[in-house]
């Protein structure tokens, strides 16, 4: 298998120049634990308020959020990277040689995978130091989602970036889409709080109906339908967001 | 005759654009069906102002730009057919460069090494010779951020050259680079050729650089290759030489043009203030001819013999300076 080769080529480098910056290293671990330390005390006191249900334990309801939330936001902003790849003409040398070009973008995006599997095992392995209670199998599905929506948000900004081959052109945009799918996803408070037409909003991101899957099997309720449809949507965002980032990829003007 | 390495005939590109507001959408011809042959063993320069064409072409022999139009075979395969053959048997190395800053430049070599499908340790090995052969040792580990301009200018053909490809393409190698490090990377080029055979196909806009270091010129513009051949015989094609001769004073001037024009057969000759302009086909071996003629009845007060410039060809063929129209 070629593709698969290649892919762990462009893989194994861009994960060599990841772990290169400290920086990078010290922040991106640093990150799921300060939303915790610094969000998480506010949660305490607001699901006091049962605006998010009967006996429901506030972490339950936080850390699903917040792992939807890295994510999203975790994986967003890779093409930043790949505009400055871009610019150095790494982009264009990788092209010219026989590797497939869909291997250009899994190899990358596979490293995005990985760094966020870290993140979100270190975000659930200290939300259990914090006061978590959770099924087992539950952390893994929660750990999972992180994974896959980071592989369908990193295809996606690999995509935009390409097409727009400008920082200043994708850091609005980039924006303008995480930041409504962020607020409207019930991430940070519950969407039930919100008036009817923001609650209809909200009914159609995607983002939401993951966030309220996790938060299902958090609670233990693995056959619950809310569990399944955020299952089959992050399977379903996986999809498109790859096959959106291979075509843009394959596309010979990017 | 052996096969061509590039044989590319009636390859064209168009594009689309959309129109703005009011006006409509039309098609722009970027190229407008070149024919072009490149043998084994030559370098052959590119040479056109920005906007000519030459990227686009470039980027249509690489495979990055399906033609529109026309048909094109690299080293044997077929641009539209086999583009992935075309890949395996090239280099290219683009005008913006090939490693990232942060990246160490053995590591950057070996991995595009791999992408070729050649095993680490034989890279490494390859890697490393082709480093000393361009003067690079010692940059093994080094980040390629912190290189030279030239440097890692010169990085960038290793990274070109590190699976041997028979043909490498250079588009704008010396852009940025200070007048010491462009000889010395044009003597590289030149001992790539020399010394593995590599057919070179080089694009630039400088005129000194096509001149020094292609064995043959193709000139593109808008577009379109207007003039094809070594840089000796593009300058003949404008017309000559130019011998310059100072008369002792102004009013001496119109009887010296009289004179020298008489003895070159009628060769044109301008005045201009106290000298002379003569046009001829071979300044050099004119010379002689016009001091002896001129003899004692005539004070020359001094002589010079201007050979044309590329951008004389240039201004002949498309009626600008390339000067100017890289500028625009």
């Amino acid at each position: 298998m070629t593709i698969a080769r290649d892919t762990w080529i462009v893989f194994s480098r861009a994960m060599r120049l990841s772990l290169r910056q400290p920086v990078w290293v010290v922040f991106g671990l640093l990150q799921p634990i300060l939303y915790l330390a610094l969000f998480g005390p506010l949660l305490e006191t607001i699901a006091d308020t049962r605006a998010f249900g009967e006996d429901v334990d506030a972490w339950q309801i936080f850390v699903p959020g917040l792992l939807v939330q890295l994510g999203l936001f975790g994986a967003s902003f890779v093409g930043f990277g790949l505009i400055s790849e871009w610019r150095a003409g790494v982009i264009e040398r990788m092209r010219v040689t026989p590797a497939s070009r869909t291997s250009l973008l899994l190899g990358r995006v596979m490293r995005d995978v990985v760094v966020l599997l870290v993140q979100g095992t270190i975000l659930v392995l200290t939300a259990l130091l914090f006061g978590l209670r959770a099924p087992w199998w539950a952390l893994v599905a929660g750990i999972g989602t992180v994974a896959l929506l980071g592989a369908c948000f990193a295809s996606l900004s690999y995509a935009t970036a390409l097409t727009l081959k400008s920082e200043d052109a994708f850091a609005p945009l980039l924006n303008g889409i995480a930041l409504p799918l962020l607020l409207l996803s019930g991430i940070l408070l519950p969407m039930t709080l919100a008036p009817q037409w923001l609650e209809t909003l909200s009914d159609l991101n995607p983002l939401k109906h993951v966030v309220d899957g996790v938060r299902a099997m958090f609670r233990g309720e693995l056959t619950d339908p809310v569990a399944l449809w955020g299952v089959a949507i992050t399977v379903g965002l996986v999809l498109i967001g790859l096959a959106v980032g291979t075509r843009v990829f394959k596309r010979q003007s990017a | 005759m052996s096969t061509p390495i590039i044989d590319a005939r009636g390859l064209r590109k168009t594009y689309k654009v959309r129109g703005r507001g009011k006006e409509a959408a039309r098609t722009v011809e970027a190229v407008k069906g070149v024919d072009i042959t490149v043998d084994a063993g030559e370098i052959v320069g590119f040479l056109g102002p920005n906007g000519a064409g030459k990227t686009t072409t470039l980027r249509m022999l690489t495979t990055l730009l399906d033609p529109s139009g026309g048909t094109a075979t690299v080293n044997g395969y077929d641009l539209a057919k086999d583009p992935v053959g075309v890949r395996r048997s090239i280099g290219y190395v683009a005008q913006m460069g090939t490693t990232d800053s942060s990246a160490v430049a053995g590591e950057e070599l070996v991995d595009q090494a791999r992408l070729y499908g050649i095993d680490r340790d034989v890279a490494a090995e390859r890697g490393k010779a082709l480093l000393s052969g361009l003067d690079l040792d010692g940059i093994w580990e080094r980040k390629c951020g912190t290189l030279s301009g030239g440097q890692r200018r010169r990085l960038d053909i290793a990274m070109g050259l590190i699976h041997e490809p028979r043909m490498v393409f250079l588009d704008e190698p010396s852009t940025g680079l200070d007048p010491q490090s462009r000889a010395n990377l044009w003597e590289h080029i030149r001992r790539v050729r020399d010394d593995f055979d590599t057919t070179v196909f080089i694009t630039t806009h400088y005129m000194d650089e096509a001149d020094a270091l292609s064995d043959r010129l193709l000139v593109i513009d808008h577009g379109e290759i207007v003039g094809a051949g070594t840089s000796e015989e593009l300058k003949r094609q404008v017309g000559g030489d130019q011998v310059l001769l100072t008369a002792a004073s102004v009013a001496a001037a119109p009887g010296l043009a009289d004179a020298a024009s008489a003895i070159l057969d009628g060769a044109p000759a301008e005045v201009d203030g106290e000298v002379v302009r003569l046009t001829v086909p071979h300044g050099a071996s004119t010379l002689p001819q016009l001091l002896r003629g001129l003899g004692d009845d005539h004070d020359v007060a001094g002589v010079e013999v201007r050979r044309p410039t590329l951008d004389d060809v240039f201004l002949t063929m498309t009626g600008r300076s390339l000067r100017d129209a890289a500028e625009v």
